[in-house]
């Protein structure tokens, strides 16, 4: 298909864009097959928008006498308004942009066709392989083995090739367990806690059905992660009543009678559906431009959304309490175990783990446990806030996750290499971004697209010293230690850096973190320079000596 | 009294037993244990309320509620020692003579000169030099010499030239409680200005010539502008009710040259209750997300506090960009006046946004024009009617700002903190009585000390890190948004839970960057002296001695100060509260006792989890700074918190 033909009208002059927080700008849009180009003509200040097609969330016209207004509501939650002269051009436009916004190819998505302007120094799609996450692991431990028994994706189409399980477990086994828990996704190890050994591990429901059955392998799959006479703890992400209703469905839960040694906490997280509304709620209350306090703060109430992120941030302490403080191994699962699961476990890494804290270990955390994983991205991130359809799979998983990560981040500003900004990126690019990485729903998919070969990673331009450097927290001091946030209301606040990002102002914000930052880097300048003058006096002082002793 | 324990409010699990001590000025309890002796010293004046709760089984339980937003749990063994204790707390938390007061036996052992020197502090004639006045336009007036035109205003009070003795007795006859319109803030680039008076006793058509010339005098002081604003800061109808009782508004009909303008802040029983119900939502154990928000929402006291801030910006505008004088009042023009005037004349002027301009700020529209501190703080017995936040909102509006503004301001958030605190502690005499004239009276500066000279003292923890005297923020008019931005007013919890630090962030930007910054100035004397020595060296071949061993002096401070400093670093006491983790048999029925653990969970777990640190861990790198913020703060009488992680809950 040539994206010609969807492009009526390529260029409008005259145009208009209205921006809150910005003057009104006259000047060019041009319509590319992935981009939406405004450039205003005015000779002093050249100001360029370029709006990847993907990136729009939703399209409204309206017409004044000749004069159109189209309003865009792109993913990222912006919005722009466009005032096009002419019925015509401005209808083209339009419906141009609605056809370009809603391809349903992925392989006409733009990272095919993206061409990196940069050198790529390493190859993001190989810079993050479990393999070399193994290596580590067993390093401190041999109780693992990496297992390639879905090298096919035949035994569960939605996990990576190879998984890490327990030694003792062989592949036969494996597949056995597979059958017994939903979509095949058995037990696999999420994290390995070096400083008391025990494990988080993670998989989807049981297949117990109302007559209980149980699978033997199953049993000692995760029997063999608990030390002789300890116990373990099985974290829930539905309520008891779910979990019972599920098993009518051929679902369920690890009965007690099968797992004695397992002690099972069902701790409710929302499906994904009911995060969805609660996303559109909020942004709505956002955007809204009424001055009444009150309805503010009973919009924020009504959404629910920081009730999902108390929630949310509870389980995930509770998973790391479970294993740092009771000395239990944990595994974790909801229903499917691709959404409110990979919530748990990656946030109960952050808590743990200060690699999770780092930038690169980040990175890995967000490869291994949501895209390896098989969080089912192009699904959840077709539409974001702003979306009409009613489809139901898209929901903000991700971006609930990232925000938790804020919120432990605003606890602890000087345990994290990263900085919000990174964050933000993340958001962005798992709803519309160049880069390939968060195509496809899991690793079986973007191996069928064949996305390594034909599309760019994020990780290679991101890992760039040129970019990594705007993704640094300035106050950054390794902390080793275990970070146990607060999840009280009073700790958490809504997310302004993405909720009110573009209807408040920043100017004065971005001048406090270029002062942070200032402030930081005069301190590390002055520290090199007393100490090379230290070395050079010492290296004088020594000469003189030298001199003076013969 | 002995074997007293004190509870932690938000886990009932958590409590050390202890002694409770009553002395003349303070409540003090110290814990048992040989290693810890913990005390925690509340000030008789610090208490607001006092409960006896029902007898239980363990003893009798206490319920002390400060004024500092702590709130303390005592269980008491016998019915009877609690009861003459909660008695003595009644009597001392409510004395009746300003002589009983902290402040007349506080001795921080400074000699007479020092305390002196500590009143001259901040100066208001000073203030108003700086401002600019006396001028062309404005006079210092002595007609309230004897405090025999108003008792609750200064002696020395600004009103324009052409504004004569008759004219101001006659205006103050026509203003409640005398008080006549004042200067407040001048504004040199343009001379504009901002005046405060109470309101008309105008009722339905009274009129005075005087007060209308006075208005005049105002408008020409200002030979930029041909009217001036009148704002009412109150809410419409209440100014028109007010007219039944003859007092009232200014009618523009009757007034050259002003517009009107109201601009709805509530009174002061409608904010003692919004700060009650406030209190009552940061006081919910493990409140939910929406237990918490509903009740924030229907507290009201965000919409207030936003309702004062946009009376300030609308003052500061009509100031700085349309250059038109306003004059201000509400009823008697003592609170949301003095509000009002204070944080336009923040917005406006940047001097005000450093630390010695913020103390000059307070003394003048707050102190010097009778803002009645004791009755509003309840320093003294009185009517309870008369107790409201009113300095309290202004506090967080400069917060407020900070958020917003986080390079604008000299000092940091602590810096309200304590002033909050004082203005409560009267351990200073700074805000006793209720009027200058009662302050002279007993004189105060005689036999008190300043606070602004404590904190100045103490200016190195207050100072905020971002801030730069040459930075754009610091400079002229501020303009903070004025948009639909009601998402950016939030709740302070440095403040209303100021007491429950496994709330807040578990690491201090601010402490942090303070740590950086003193940091890099030894850095810079090092960088000094290492270059002198270079040059020594280079110069003279020979060993210069004197030098080296001054280096050597040098080095060692620096070293004590990183060692120092990784004291703090040192991860806080973590207490291992698990006992009570649910240990039953698994062969008990499986779905029941998952089931109450999840319960349990929900009910108890919540605003425990704090702890950034664990046993086990250690002291991690010695070599780093402190950005673990657990730097107590020199005036807080609570202990720190241990933390722990409590989200399973037996």
């Amino acid at each position: 298909m040539e994206f010609a033909e969807l492009i009526k009208t390529p260029r409008a002059d005259n145009v208009v864009l209205h921006r809150p927080f910005h003057l009104a700008v006259e000047g060019t849009l041009c319509l590319t097959g992935h981009h939406l180009i405004f450039s205003s003509r005015r000779q002093d200040n050249a100001e360029e928008l370029w709006l990847l097609h993907s990136n729009i969330d939703s399209i409204e016209k309206r017409f004044m006498g000749s004069l159109g207004t189209i309003v865009i509501k792109c993913k990222d939650l912006r919005i722009i308004q466009l005032d096009i002269p002419g019925m015509e051009e401005c209808l083209n436009i339009a419906s141009s942009i609605e056809a370009l916004s809603t391809l349903d190819s992925v392989t006409l998505m733009y990272p095919f066709f993206y061409r990196p302007m940069f050198e790529v120094l390493e190859d993001g799609w190989s810079s993050f392989l479990l393999e070399q996450e193994f290596e580590l692991l067993s390093s401190v431990t041999n109780e693992w083995r990496l297992s390639c028994v879905n090298k096919e994706f035949s035994v569960c189409p939605s996990y990576p090739p190879v998984v890490i399980v327990p030694k003792c477990v062989d592949d036969e086994a494996l597949r056995k367990v597979a059958l017994f828990r939903h979509g095949g996704r058995f037990p696999v190890l999420s994290y390995y806690h070096k400083k008391n050994g025990m494990a988080m591990m993670r998989s989807s429901q049981p297949l117990t059905g109302t007559n209980g059955r149980r699978c033997k392998e199953d049993e000692k799959l995760i029997n063999a992660t608990l030390r002789s006479g300890r116990r373990g703890f099985v974290i829930d992400t539905r309520p008891l009543t779910v979990a019972q209703q599920a098993r009518a469905k051929g679902g369920g839960f690890e009965q007690e009678v099968h797992y004695p040694q397992w002690r099972r906490i069902h701790k409710y997280i929302e499906r994904f559906n009911i995060l969805q509304e609660s996303f559109i709620k909020l942004v709505e209350a956002c955007n809204d431009q009424s001055h009444n306090m009150d309805r503010w703060l009973s919009k924020l109430e009504a959404s629910n959304w920081l009730t999902h992120i108390k929630e949310l941030l509870t389980a995930a302490c509770l998973a790391a309490q479970c294993i740092d403080r009771e000395g239990a191994s944990v595994l974790v699962h909801g229903s499917e175990g691709t959404d409110s699961t990979l919530q748990v476990t990656s946030l109960a890494q952050i808590i743990l783990d200060p690699r999770c804290r780092t930038i690169r270990g980040f990175e890995a955390l967000v490869v291994r446990e949501w895209l390896q994983a098989g969080h089912p991205f192009q699904q959840r991130c077709a539409q974001s806030a702003y979306s009409n359809s009613k489809q139901k799979w898209e929901a903000p998983v991700f971006l609930l996750f990232l925000e938790c990560v804020w919120q432990i981040h605003r606890q602890f500003p000087c345990s994290f290499e990263f900085n919000e900004q990174f964050l933000i990126m993340l958001f962005e690019h798992a709803y519309a971004s160049q880069f390939g990485t968060f195509l496809g729903n899991n690793e079986n998919e973007r191996a069928k697209l064949k996305l390594p070969q034909k599309t760019m990673s994020l990780w290679s331009w991101v890992n760039r010293p040129d970019e990594l450097s705007r993704f640094q927290n300035p106050l950054y001091e390794a902390n080793s230690l275990v970070i146990w946030p607060s999840v009280a209301p009073q700790s958490l606040q809504l997310w302004e850096g993405v909720f009110l990002r573009w209807n408040r102002p920043s100017k004065f914000l971005e001048e406090a973190e270029e002062e942070r930052i200032n402030i930081i880097k005069y301190n590390k300048e002055l520290q090199a320079k007393v100490n090379a003058l230290r070395r050079q006096l010492a290296e004088m002082e020594t000469d003189e000596e030298a001199q003076e002793e013969p | 009294v002995e074997n007293v324990r004190l509870l932690d409010r938000l886990s009932s699990r958590r409590a050390v037993v202890g002694t409770l001590y009553l002395t003349a000025t303070h409540v003090i309890f110290v814990e048992n244990g040989s290693e810890t002796r913990k005390e925690t010293w509340v000030l008789h004046s610090q208490i607001s309320s006092i409960e006896k709760q029902a007898t239980t089984a363990t003893g009798c339980p206490l319920l002390i509620r400060c004024k500092n937003f702590q709130v303390i749990q005592l269980v008491i063994p016998q019915e009877r020692d609690c009861h003459d204790v909660y008695i003595s707390l009644i009597r001392l938390a409510r004395p009746v003579k300003y002589e009983e007061l902290y402040c007349f036996s506080f001795n921080p052992k400074l000699d007479k000169e020092e305390r002196e020197q500590g009143w001259k502090l901040v100066d208001l004639n000073e203030e108003y030099n700086r401002m600019g006045v006396p001028n062309n336009y404005w006079q210092i007036s002595d007609v309230n010499r004897d405090y025999g035109v108003c008792d609750s205003y200064p002696t020395e009070v600004y009103v324009p030239k052409s504004a004569t003795a008759h004219i101001i007795v006659g205006s103050s006859k026509f203003r409640s409680r005398r008080r006549f319109p004042a200067l407040s803030y001048y504004c040199k680039g343009n001379n504009a200005s901002i005046c405060r008076s109470s309101q008309p006793l105008s009722g339905f058509s009274a009129r005075c010539l005087e007060d209308e010339q006075m208005l005049q005098a105002i408008r020409k002081a200002n030979p930029g502008s041909d009217f001036i604003y009148v704002v009412d800061t109150r809410p419409k109808l209440n100014a028109m009710a007010n007219r039944a009782a003859g007092k009232g508004y200014e009618n523009e009909d009757n007034y050259s040259n002003i517009k009107f303008q109201f601009i709805g802040i509530e009174n002061i029983h409608v904010m003692r209750n919004s700060l009650q119900k406030m209190l009552e939502v940061c006081e919910l154990k493990s409140p939910s997300m929406s237990d918490f928000l509903w009740g924030l929402e229907n507290s009201g006291w965000l919409k207030h506090i936003k309702a004062i801030m946009d009376a300030g910006i609308f003052i500061a505008k009509a100031v700085a960009e349309e250059g038109v004088s306003v004059l201000v009042h509400c009823s008697d023009g003592w609170d949301r006046t003095a509000q009002v005037c204070s944080v336009a004349s923040l917005l406006l002027d940047p001097y005000y946004r450093t630390m010695k301009g913020f103390m000059v700020l307070i003394e003048k529209d707050w102190v010097s024009f009778g803002h009645k501190f004791n009755h509003r703080y309840g320093n003294l017995d009185g009517d309870p009617k008369e107790i409201s936040p009113v300095i309290d909102q202004f506090i967080e509006c400069v917060w407020q700002l900070m958020e917003q503004l986080p390079c604008a301001f000299e000092f940091n958030e602590r810096f309200l903190i304590h002033i909050q605190h004082h203005i409560y502690s009267c351990q200073f005499g700074n805000f006793l009585c209720n009027s200058q004239k009662e302050r002279r009276e007993l004189k105060i500066k005689e036999r008190t000390y300043s606070l602004w000279a404590h904190l100045w003292k103490n200016r190195a923890d207050y100072l905020n890190p971002l801030y730069r005297s040459d930075h754009s923020q610091t400079q002229g008019t501020l303009h903070p948004q004025i948009a639909p931005c009601n998402f950016l007013y939030k709740f302070w919890s440095g403040m209303y839970n100021r007491f429950e630090k496994g709330l807040h962030p578990r690491q201090s930007v601010t402490d942090y960057l303070m740590a950086v910054k003193e940091e890099t100035q030894q850095l810079e004397e090092e960088l000094e002296v290492l270059q002198e020595r270079l040059a020594n060296l280079q110069k003279s071949q020979s060993g210069d001695n004197k030098v080296k061993s001054k280096q050597q002096d040098r080095s060692k401070q620096f070293g004590l100060y990183t060692s120092n400093n990784s004291l703090a670093n040192t991860p806080q006491e973590y207490s291992n509260d698990l006992k009570s983790f649910p240990s039953r048999s698994p062969s008990q029925g499986d779905e029941d006792s998952a089931l109450i653990l999840t319960q349990d969970n929900l009910k108890s777990s919540d605003p425990d989890l704090s702890a950034n640190s664990d046993q086990e861990s250690g002291v991690e790198d010695l070599s780093c700074r402190s950005p673990s913020g657990g730097g107590c703060l020199p005036s807080e009488d609570s202990g720190k918190d241990s933390d722990e992680a409590v989200f399973l809950a037996g």
